[in-house]
């Protein structure tokens, strides 16, 4: 079973991105689980979603405390909020920034590899949310299929046309260019 | 509302220093909810004849009863009540900038 | 057809596929979803049924026992704070002997304000005379209710059923579910026909002045209904195998035959517990896990059957009964009279609290180094 742990803000997407990547696993015949952390939401303010993708049924009802992959879709939440607590030992961290893996380090974790996308850019350039506020969700999955491996870019972009009620192929190319843009070296 | 002196934020944390009941010491006061608004109301004093009717409608209050009525951005959460309920028009509103 | 669905999805696809006529229902977080669906798929015509709008959950209660005594087949869902303005009807429902099937998001009871999960509202409901079930995960929605009217509409029991799911880890939480075939779901759960119902060509009073004569008779007479319930809920969970290659029963068992330790809880966390009996097998634990589905009737043959050969039993109740203990720790207890096996009483998860895999494993390791004790605050910050 995998563990992705979704960090955003309110208006960000990162709930509806959890359940887009929870449908393309299950496009693909997996066992899927997703959730958002049942507090108070409000604009702006820190919201965590979680996706379990597995070949066998999922019985844990419980919020992800290990995870394997992170996928932080703001970068200023890293500091304010404890986004890497739990992640696993070479767990895998995906963040939506201009700035380089190199520009990261997160002391508390052993051996992270961190990948990073500018996916705001891309969602402002397909008019995805506003420019203060672009939706990167759907966005950053492109980077998320890429790097994981975990479900096929294919399977993202048909999850995206059933979950995303407008703007679909806008949402789809977005996927697909931050797919292309992710560089795999760290 | 009288303003008594202010409040400080207190953290509880345990059962043995919390009230039996969930009763809040002023919060109220000191939680301004301003960063909950998406759109703000804005009163046009021209227009405002100080009917009051704003300020007896909003649920919060973060309409203070002054003359004419001012809104309270401190606490107002844009919920639009009182651009809905005004007779004359007189509130319009812009978007929340972030 | 399998889909991903949230809780409240599958609750709302449940009662279409199982064919209601009449819905009554007010909306309350986190049931809201189910009252929003069922009020599309009628507007649209997907589901024929009617949709009646109330203004209160008494309301919607009662005009589901309106219609369902007229022979209707009826559902209704609510959480927390709905659940006991129903109350006095709820009596009524089963007095009735109405087998509403109603769909209940097990909320925290206010004050202090909380939407969060905890069972204690329908826990509180135990002596109303309704059969009430616990699901684990969504596909266990879907399927209780369609195995729920059936039960309840069976001529040796017509009572109703509460379905319960934990708020927001099951009702917005989206998993895998099977939807089956219409076709199937029909062979399996035929029309309602009740024999006796408000019928104009047959007159008949209903609930009427009942004199210490025949009170105490009517009482019995549904008791000894919800005894058989017991047998009618198994043979329903056969049928349903048969027919959608999923068993349901009483209680579910995991690992128990051998175990040295059970725990025994219901809903969400009976699927931690599942795995989390699994990941402590593998440190050479020998736990074994004992999912309570149904608190009415209550499975004590059962219960005591599974639990007799093992060494201690842990109970995790999402509820507290003030003054007493964990409600389904205290009906456990009935069950053991008599056996000289340690019992070990945990609370955990009240008002939406998660409950871990670490925590489950913090219980096993307190039942292994401590005495038995009845209240075991998990978790509290004193």
């Amino acid at each position: 079973m995998v563990e992705i742990r979704f960090h955003g803000r309110g208006g960000q997407g990162a709930v509806k991105g959890s359940d887009i990547l929870a449908i393309a696993a299950f496009k693909e015949g997996k066992e899927v689980q997703s959730f958002p952390f049942f507090g108070v939401e409000r604009r702006g303010a820190p919201v965590t979603a979680y996706t379990r993708i597995s070949n066998e049924e999922i019985r844990i009802h419980s919020y992800i405390y290990e995870p394997d992959i992170l996928v932080v879709l703001d970068s200023t939440l890293i500091g304010a909020v404890p986004i890497t607590e739990g992640l696993k030992q070479n767990g895998i961290v995906i963040i939506n920034t201009e700035k380089k893996p190199e520009d990261f380090s997160f002391p508390d974790v052993s051996e992270p590899h961190i990948f990073t996308v500018d996916c705001s850019a891309i969602a402002v350039k397909y008019k995805l949310g506003s420019k203060a506020a672009p939706i990167v969700n759907t966005t950053i999955l492109g980077a998320v299929a890429k790097v994981t491996g975990l479900v096929k870019l294919q399977s993202i972009i048909e999850a995206i046309r059933e979950k995303i009620p407008f703007k679909k192929e806008e949402n789809v190319l977005a996927a697909k260019e931050s797919y292309e843009k992710l560089n795999l070296q760290e | 509302m009288k303003k008594n002196k202010k409040p400080k934020k207190v953290i509880i944390e345990k059962a043995s220093e919390m009230p039996p009941m969930p009763a809040s010491l002023g919060s109220m006061r000191v939680n301004k909810t301003a960063s909950w608004r998406s759109i703000k109301p804005i009163i046009n004093i021209e227009k405002c004849t100080s009917c009051m009717i704003c300020w007896k409608y909003c649920p919060e209050p973060a309409i203070l009863p002054t003359n004419p009525p001012e809104i309270d951005y401190d606490f107002c959460k844009g919920c639009g009540i009182c651009i809905v309920e005004c007779p004359f028009d007189a509130i319009g509103s812009e978007k929340e900038g972030k | 057809m399998k889909r991903v669905l949230t809780g409240n999805f599958a609750a709302a696809y449940g009662a279409s596929a199982a064919r209601v006529h009449v819905i009554a229902a007010y909306p309350i977080t986190p049931q809201t979803t189910i009252v929003e669906i069922l009020s599309e798929i009628v507007a649209n015509g997907e589901l024929k049924a009617d949709f009646v709008k109330v203004e209160s959950e008494h309301s919607a209660i009662s005009a589901c026992i309106g219609a369902q005594a007229a022979g209707a087949r009826t559902f209704t869902a609510t959480s927390a704070q709905g659940l006991a303005l129903m109350h006095e009807m709820l009596h009524w429902a089963a007095r009735g002997r109405l087998p509403i099937v109603m769909t209940n998001v097990n909320r925290a009871m206010a004050p202090g304000w909380s939407i969060w999960a905890d069972v204690t509202d329908s826990v509180a409901q135990r002596d109303t005379g309704w059969m009430q079930v616990y699901c684990e995960n969504n596909q266990e929605v879907f399927d209780t209710i369609l195995m729920s009217y059936k039960v309840s509409e069976n001529k040796d029991v017509l009572l109703p059923t509460l379905i319960n799911l934990d708020a927001f880890f099951l009702s917005h939480t989206s998993q895998v579910v099977d939807m089956y075939n219409q076709e199937t779901i029909d062979q399996f759960l035929p029309e309602y026909h009740p024999e006796i119902k408000l019928d104009v060509e047959n007159p008949r009073s209903f609930g009427a002045l009942t004199s210490p004569e025949y009170y105490y008779e009517f009482s019995y007479k549904m008791h000894q209904s919800q005894e058989k319930a017991k047998s009618v809920i198994k043979q329903v969970g056969n049928e349903f195998k048969q027919l959608f290659g999923k068993k349901y029963d009483l209680i579910e068992t995991y690992k128990c035959d051998d175990a040295d330790l059970i725990m025994v809880d219901y809903g969400t966390i009976a699927g931690t517990a599942k795995e989390s009996v699994d990941r402590m097998r593998q440190k050479g634990l020998k736990v074994g896990n004992l999912k309570i589905r149904y608190l009415r009737p209550f499975p004590k043959e059962n219960i005591r059957k599974v639990l007799s050969n093992t060494k201690a039993v842990g109970v995790i109740d999402r509820a507290i009964s003030f003054g007493q203990e964990g409600p389904f720790f205290t009906e456990l207890k009935s069950a053991m009279y008599g056996l000289d096996i340690p019992l070990f009483g945990f609370i955990a998860g009240l008002g939406g609290r998660d409950v871990s895999i670490m925590n489950i494993e913090s219980m096993v390791a307190y039942m292994q180094n401590n005495d038995p004790k009845d209240l075991i605050w998990i978790g509290v910050k004193k």
